[in-house]
């Protein structure tokens, strides 16, 4: 698949509108009447409410109404229903959309303001008194794990949600036969989200029809709609849910928010527009956090390096809901085995709740703890035996002639999950290759002049992309000529109107800018999922790609009555159907658009069906799964402990690139992101669950000054599991990033430093291991 | 609160406005002019997505209050070019894909505008240090830096 | 957040100032407004007055007198750093600037915002501290002169009385052709450092140290100055000197804990910071012919 478009580095039809201040993000709409919401939000981690008082800020300057759970009784109550249900979850853990009694993280709302301003609002939230029983808490998830650990939630009787296992093959043979076993701990510290757009919600209200129209900063506006539906007891046709332009998603926008609740709730109750817009202090303790994971691992493995099983037990912090069901801990397990040919494995996750803000998805979700675990263990066993570290990599990776290679564990369906193709070792080859490793060497030697430890860190990684089940996109070519491009997948940055105006460009034979892409309005299109996982190339850009070619197929056929040619002999160019080789035999879309569009007591031609356009989904069935190989030098002064890397390069293959500009973008990105995971970004919290990092200053995301240029090469081999070929590229830049940087890291401290099997790392602990290596 | 009158100078226009004191400049020029280029990020000073130029310096407009620009100059990034229209830099930053989700974009622009006339011919290092209270979680900084660093070797060959 | 409600004042002359600040209850000084602005919106402070000094005329500037070189309370960080005077006479000044905050909040916040706020990592009062800077204080009855020994009282505490503003910082510049260096450690930059480190010296013409100032920030609550390795320095000579009382007397200060830091790394900070210092200011020294 290629085309004028498709694979061409062109520049996106977003920009002219990001670039002038012409955007249109939630908090730049203004409505008539509309009020501004703040939400009184718990300072205590656990605690029982008594009571609130709202009499006094009730009286203060420009607040309308003040609502708790209770204000909403004549509407709907009860817990928001669960986004993913999973067997395992006897009872969902979700929250309710306003605190109802026990409160179980701080920063949990437990009241709606609605004021004139928001700043009046935030003055009568400070206001409104609340008489607390305070409740044992529980910050720490190696201790909420415990058996005799209090509980994040009062009525239960041990902190273990789930407990999740798989695994494959035969570990206990294996293990008893292997020539070496080696047994790791693992702490993956939890971080926050931090698109540079908290989050955002306007309600409105038709006085007439009760109709809801919401527009939210959200990668699911379609699961916002369908389970506020089944909340308020609604048809969906009454709400419409849109997603204007969106600063940045990550991952936690894609939940179903309590706030997005209590704002709809707001609205209908007071029937006016409610604006509420997250602030960064309620982005730090209201919006879901990342990948907290302590894990226990147990690697067999032979003389010459081969990894052949893992045993592995993992605590995984869940915070204090989930709302998100256990897709995050899932995607732990789904990330084994990584490139790595495992014979056996032997998966436990339990998932613990803490009384902290509930964990889900942020860009990788776990699979960079899992790449985190599999890279730190070949490191470890290359050191054990004292061999090269690609060297095991090469002997453990799946092989390009094993593909499509067979994992071994089983997906939900209980399908045998299966790599579509690759080449691991080609990865890691041209990673090595294109840094130089074979003179690292000499520049460890030059920095060490300079008096800085220099070391080169590898990491691979392999990610499934395109889950299922689908995306859609229907197809419209007006009678001007103007083809619309509309699908559920909301978009937060990643560029979707440039991608899918390639496709339909390239089917429809018409210039770029005659394409208008409409993402993500409930309205307009009837069905979406949500824009997670590095799932929207393959789901919509297919979907996109046969809808083009449906209203493809319509055009020609509509000519090809008009030409009376046949339709072989007719192609797509220049914004008509013409016959090939004879220039100006030809329709315009515009005329088949038209003359489609009908006219009164005229037939359609052929009896053909009304409207040049197309509706079609792709059921995206079977995972497509991208990987990658990351090579990267670190310097780190000895002094002070500073680590800054100086040198990153990419290999990555996500199948045919629809826009090298754009995948680029998106792994230069992923990847400071996993920079940041590996050096910086520590969220940190007391024994009594306070959240003591919330601020910028306090909390610490990559900045420019400190941060690599880094160089991508691709490698690009097609998916045969969809018709544009496509994997997903939105997170392969993060997921082994924090490996890579560890590893350089660790290579820097030199033989006789320490194992590091923990992230971040701060320079204080770079010193305290230098020391002790000495 | 006491409504405060106030004259400035908004992207080369003269206004006049009333506002209450407590409200930021960020604030008062989405919520009371309408201007909605300029994006709230953190206001608390450290993100920069609220960056604009005031009397020819980037501000931080989260961390001044509006009654504060009474006769000052302001420019935003609605004094950039316009779609159809873009300014150099804003070129530089759509060939170079120095934007994604598009939200931290207006400070980096006006920080990097501000920058550029008095640094007309910067490093790399320039740059990144020059950006280095402007947050982006999308980019990894690389598309800006380049964008920055082809927009003055442009002008340069230029003049 | 959104900054708590206050009452606007902006005085447009010093006496307005002085007037207001003898009748307020609760007010606050709003001069670059990067440090109390911030702590506004989060709601950390909420004074009943905020009183606007950016409009009186006379605070802001640099000027050469017999006594020094004075810097008005109200000048610009970004002004400080550009003036070619601060580069020429105090260039240890010059180049601490360089690692505070980002040309946003330079472009804003002040000399004497910063030494008033008294950030215990913060780079200008620390550098006024190892120059010996004289706070010129306007209070109702006139002016009092405070010395940098006497003008920090604590955490975020300076000497300067409820009903009194700073006029301006002067400061001696040290002989022509000193050494000067700077060292501090922040996570990124631009970020309040972890822990800083400065050194002056002056050198006879056959290189032997004539006068020393040392001091260390970041560690205590206040700017330190390291009096016993100053005077230790005295008379060693250039190239060969004995780095380790600095050292250790900037690794025995009473360091802070935070969040993110343990006293014993700061400490450990401490020491590299003013041997990097030092040696710095070994290498701008300009050797007399």
């Amino acid at each position: 698949m290629s085309g004028r478009f498709f694979g061409a580095a062109v520049t996106r039809v977003e920009d002219a509108r990001l670039l002038t201040g012409t955007g249109h993000y939630v908090d730049d709409i203004e409505l008539p009447g509309m009020l501004h919401a703040a939400f009184v939000r718990a300072s205590f981690a656990h605690g029982r409410i008594r009571s609130i008082d709202k009499r006094d800020a009730l009286a203060m300057p420009g607040v309308v109404a003040i609502y708790t759970m209770d204000d909403f009784a004549d509407i709907a109550q009860g817990p928001m229903p669960p986004m993913a249900p999973h067997p395992l979850l006897k009872t969902p853990i979700t929250y309710h959309p306003l605190s109802d009694t026990e409160v179980r993280h701080v920063g949990e709302a437990i009241a709606i303001v609605l004021a004139d301003s928001r700043a009046n609002a935030e003055d009568a939230a400070a206001a409104v008194i609340l008489d607390v029983e305070y409740l044992p808490t529980v910050s720490d998830v190696a201790l909420a794990h415990e058996a005799n650990s209090p509980t994040a939630h009062s009525q239960h009787a041990s902190n273990i949600a789930a407990t999740m296992k798989a695994g494959f093959g035969d570990c206990a043979r294996i293990f008893a036969k292997a020539d070496h076993v080696l047994t790791e701990q693992f702490d993956i510290h939890r971080g926050g989200c931090h698109a540079m757009e908290c989050r955002g919600v306007v309600a409105n209200i038709d006085l007439l029809t009760d109709a809801l129209t919401i527009s939210t900063s959200s990668q699911s506006p379609y699961m916002v709609r369908r389970h506020l539906a089944a909340y308020l007891d609604r048809d969906e046709n009454g709400i419409r849910v849109m997603t204007p332009d969106v600063g940045g998603g990550f991952g936690p926008k894609a939940n179903v928010y309590a706030e997005e609740f209590a704002v709809a709730l707001s609205t209908i109750k007071i029937r006016r527009p409610v604006k509420w817009i997250e602030d960064r202090q309620e982005h730090f303790v209201a919006t879901t956090q990342q990948r907290g994971q302590i894990w226990s691992i147990d690697v067999a493995f032979d003389n010459n390096g081969r990894m052949r099983a893992i045993r592995g037990h993992c605590i995984h912090d869940n915070g204090a809901y989930a709302p998100y069901g256990l897709i995050l801990p899932a995607t732990a397990i789904a990330s084994f085995p990584g490139p790595y040919a495992l014979e056996a494995l032997d998966l436990t996750v339990d998932v613990v709740l803490t009384n902290l803000v509930p964990t889900s998805p942020v860009r990788g979700a776990c699979r960079p703890n899992v790449a985190f675990l599999l890279e730190r263990l070949a490191d470890r066993i290359a050191r054990h035996l004292g061999m090269d570290r690609q060297d095991v990599r090469q002997r453990s990776f799946v092989k390009a002639e094993q593909m499509p290679y067979t994992t071994g564990l089983k997906a939900r369906d209980g399908s045998p999950i299966s790599y579509d193709s690759g080449d691991y070792t080609g990865a890691l080859n041209l990673v090595l290759d294109k840094i130089a490793a074979k003179d690292f060497e000499a520049r460890r030697k030059e920095s060490k002049q300079r008096g800085k430890l220099r070391g080169l860190g590898i990491a691979s990684c392999v990610e499934d992309t395109g889950i299922g089940p689908f995306e859609g996109a229907s197809i419209r070519v007006t009678p001007a000529g103007k083809v619309i491009v509309a699908t559920g997948a909301s978009s937060q940055g990643q560029g979707h109107r440039t991608a899918f105006a390639q496709i339909a460009a390239d089917a429809l034979g018409v210039e770029l800018e005659d394409v208008t892409v409409e993402t993500a309005d409930t309205a307009k299109f009837p069905l979406g999922i949500s824009t997670i996982a590095s799932r929207i190339a393959v789901t919509a850009g297919s979907s996109v790609q046969l809808a083009a070619h449906k209203v493809r197929a319509k055009a020609i056929t509509f000519a090809s009555h008009q030409l009376e040619v046949d339709e072989h002999d007719l192609e797509l160019e220049g914004g008509a159907v013409r016959v090939k080789g004879i220039a100006d035999m030809k329709i315009k879309l515009s005329e088949i658009a038209r003359a489609l569009a009908g006219s009164t007591g005229v037939p359609l031609p052929g009896n053909m069906e009304p409207d040049l356009a197309a509706t079609a989904y792709f059921n995206s069935n079977a995972l497509t799964f991208a990987y990658g190989a990351n090579a990267c030098e670190v310097e780190v002064d000895p002094e002070t402990g500073d680590v800054r890397v100086v040198r990153y390069v990419v290999v990555h293959d996500c199948g045919k690139l629809i826009n090298p500009l754009i995948v680029d973008g998106q792994i230069r990105g992923g990847v400071v992101h996993g920079i940041g995971n590996a050096l910086f970004e520590r969220m940190i919290y007391d024994e009594q669950g306070q959240p003591l990092t919330t601020t910028y200053g306090d909390y610490f995301l990559p900045m420019a000054s400190e941060m690599p240029p880094i160089e991508i090469h691709h490698m690009e081999t097609p998916s045969p599991r969809n018709p544009i070929g496509v994997k997903g590229a939105g997170e392969g830049g993060t997921i082994p990033a924090a490996a890579c940087v560890i590893s350089a890291v660790e290579d820097a401290l030199g033989p006789n430093g320490p194992f590091i099997p923990v992230h971040p790392i701060s320079p204080q602990q770079v010193v305290q291991w230098l020391k002790a290596t000495r | 609160m006491t409504e405060r009158s106030l004259t400035f100078t908004l992207n080369g226009q003269p206004r006049e406005a009333k506002v209450d004191p407590r409200v930021h400049l960020g604030d008062f020029l989405r919520h009371s002019l309408g201007l909605t280029g300029t994006h709230i990020g953190c206001e608390h000073g450290v993100c920069g997505a609220c960056t604009v130029i005031v009397d020819g310096s980037p501000v931080r407009s989260c961390l001044m209050l509006a009654v504060q620009i009474d006769d000052c100059t302001v420019e935003t990034v609605e004094s950039l070019g316009k779609p159809g229209d873009l300014s150099p830099l804003q070129q530089a930053f759509a060939a170079n894909h120095g934007l994604q989700c598009g939200f931290c974009t207006p400070g980096m622009l006006m920080t990097l505008e501000a920058f550029l006339r008095t640094t007309p011919a910067p490093t790399e290092e320039d740059v990144r240090i020059a950006i280095s209270g402007n947050i982006c979680r999308c980019t990894g900084y690389q598309g800006i830096v380049q964008a920055t660093l082809d927009t003055a070797s442009t002008k340069a060959n230029r003049t | 957040m959104k900054a708590p409600p206050f009452q606007y004042h902006r005085p447009q002359t010093r006496e307005e100032l002085g007037t207001l600040l003898s009748s307020l209850e609760n007010a606050k000084i709003l001069a670059g407004g990067q440090s109390l602005m911030p702590m506004m919106n989060l709601r950390v402070l909420a004074p009943d007055h905020l009183i606007d000094i950016n409009r009186i005329p006379g605070l802001a500037g640099i000027r050469e007198t017999p006594e020094g070189i004075e810097i008005g309370a109200m000048t610009r960080q970004a002004d400080i750093l550009s003036s070619d005077v601060v580069k020429a006479r105090l260039p240890l000044l010059s180049r601490a600037l360089e690692h505070v905050g980002h040309i946003q909040t330079r472009a804003r916040g002040t000399i004497g915002g910063s030494c008033c706020h008294l950030d215990p990592s913060a780079e200008q009062p620390a550098m006024c501290a190892i120059l010996d800077a004289e706070f010129i204080v306007t209070r109702p009855d006139g002016h009092r002169i405070v010395p940098a020994s006497e003008w920090f009282e604590g955490l975020l505490q300076s000497a300067l009385g409820e009903q009194e503003f700073l006029e301006a910082i002067r400061i001696k510049p040290w002989a022509k052709g000193h050494g000067y260096g700077f060292a501090e450690y922040a996570r990124r930059h631009g970020d309040f450092a972890i822990a800083g480190g400065a050194a002056l010296i002056e050198a006879s013409k056959d290189g032997r140290i004539t006068r020393a100032a040392l001091l260390s920030f970041g560690i205590e609550a206040s700017p330190r100055r390291l009096s016993d390795a100053e005077a230790a320095l005295i008379d060693q000579p250039i190239g060969k000197l004995d780095l380790e009382p600095a050292v250790a007397a900037a690794r025995a200060l009473d360091a802070m804990e935070d969040v993110h830091v343990t006293p014993d790394y700061r400490r450990h900070l401490a020491g590299v910071l003013i041997r990097r210092a030092l040696n710095e200011a070994c290498t701008t020294l300009e050797r007399q012919p």
